[in-house]
């Protein structure tokens, strides 16, 4: 290797050693938090947010334009 | 949380973060400049279908029943719409970042900026650009209040089936040597474009838009629609693969 900067070039980040699963599953407790943002978005009517329809109708135009089913 | 600070998934996952939020915020400003027009009209031409057609008794969806005094007003309803889509973008921001980690060094990539991108555009036309292509957004006014959650249950067996698509194509296409990059992509791209091709005959279609609907309100709505996914996800891989390579290669911090 004559210099780090072609060797970086060379190689570059693709030999980066995987993530251990271990360490990824520590991370897993994300998924359903964000899923569930996603579907406060996307699909509640009420049943998760307790402020009855208000989300709903609040992130209505949203829906729409994000082509999830609404109405 | 982890609290070690040299966590690579930690440097990922705020980086997905950031940028899903940078994405749907861009995202939700495109489509009050260019959305919300074909919504308000949508919802007008709905109150007046429903005005003409007073003896269906739909279910009462807040905007659209115009005896009711609706629940949050219009004007309310641009602002969710930036807070909707902003929320959105967090959301597929972080699952990203957790799917990247997943697969960084698991998967012949050059670099993590590729990666990022690569991945980004991945799960962009399998989530929404396939989906769309079987099942497209609708305004106010179209489909059946009745058929709302059979329509959602389609919607999402599509969207899951596009994402079990690519899953199953990646696995195909990392049995290709890595040295025969066109293979590769080919395997991949042609194993994707069956399994959705099967996926979409399989579905039932929907066809419910309304006779009297306006056909040009609804491809105005639709070209808006597409405009904003392609605004959010345009967005959204860019930041990523720009925070997330700069995330990654800083130099970490003496350890402790
Ligand atoms: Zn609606």
């Amino acid at each position: 290797m004559r210099s780090t900067e072609a060797a970086s070039i060379e190689a570059g980040p693709a030999v980066a050693e995987p993530i251990p699963l271990r360490e990824l599953a520590r991370w897993l407790w994300l998924v359903p938090v964000l899923l569930l943002v996603a579907y406060v978005v996307g699909m509640d009517q009420g049943v998760i947010s307790r402020s009855g329809m208000y989300l709903h109708e609040f992130m209505h135009d949203g829906r729409h334009l994000l082509a999830v089913p609404c109405h | 949380m982890p609290l070690s600070g040299h966590s690579p998934v930690r440097a990922i996952v705020v980086a997905g973060l950031i940028a899903g939020l940078i994405a749907g915020l861009s995202a939700g400003l495109f489509g009050l400049a260019v959305g919300e027009s074909n919504i308000d009209g949508a919802v007008a031409v709905e109150s007046s279908m429903e005005a003409g057609a007073a003896r269906h008794d739909h279910g009462a969806h807040a905007t659209a029943a115009s005896d009711q005094k609706p629940l949050v007003s219009r004007g309310t309803q641009h602002l969710g719409l930036v807070v909707a889509t902003a929320l959105y973008g967090l959301a597929i921001g972080g699952l990203l970042a957790l799917a990247f980690a997943f697969m960084r060094g698991r998967t012949g990539h050059r670099s993590d900026r590729r990666l990022a991108l690569g991945l980004t555009a991945a799960v962009f036309v399998a989530a929404v650009a396939v989906p769309f292509l079987k099942y497209p957004a609708n305004p106010p006014g179209v489909g059946d209040p009745e058929t709302i959650g059979y329509r959602t249950e389609l919607y999402l067996a599509m969207v899951a089936g596009c994402l079990a698509a690519l899953v199953a194509a990646w696995r195909l296409s990392m049995l290709v040597p890595a040295r025969r990059r066109a293979q590769r992509a080919l395997a991949g791209a042609s194993t994707f474009a069956a399994l959705t091709a099967l996926l979409a005959l399989g579905l039932p279609a929907i066809g419910e838009v309304p006779a009297g609907f306006p056909s040009g309100l609804l491809s105005d709505f639709r070209l808006a629609s597409i405009g904003l996914q392609l605004m959010l996800w345009s967005v959204l891989a860019l930041c990523f693969a720009a925070l997330v390579s700069r995330r990654l290669t800083r130099p970490t911090a003496p350890r402790p």
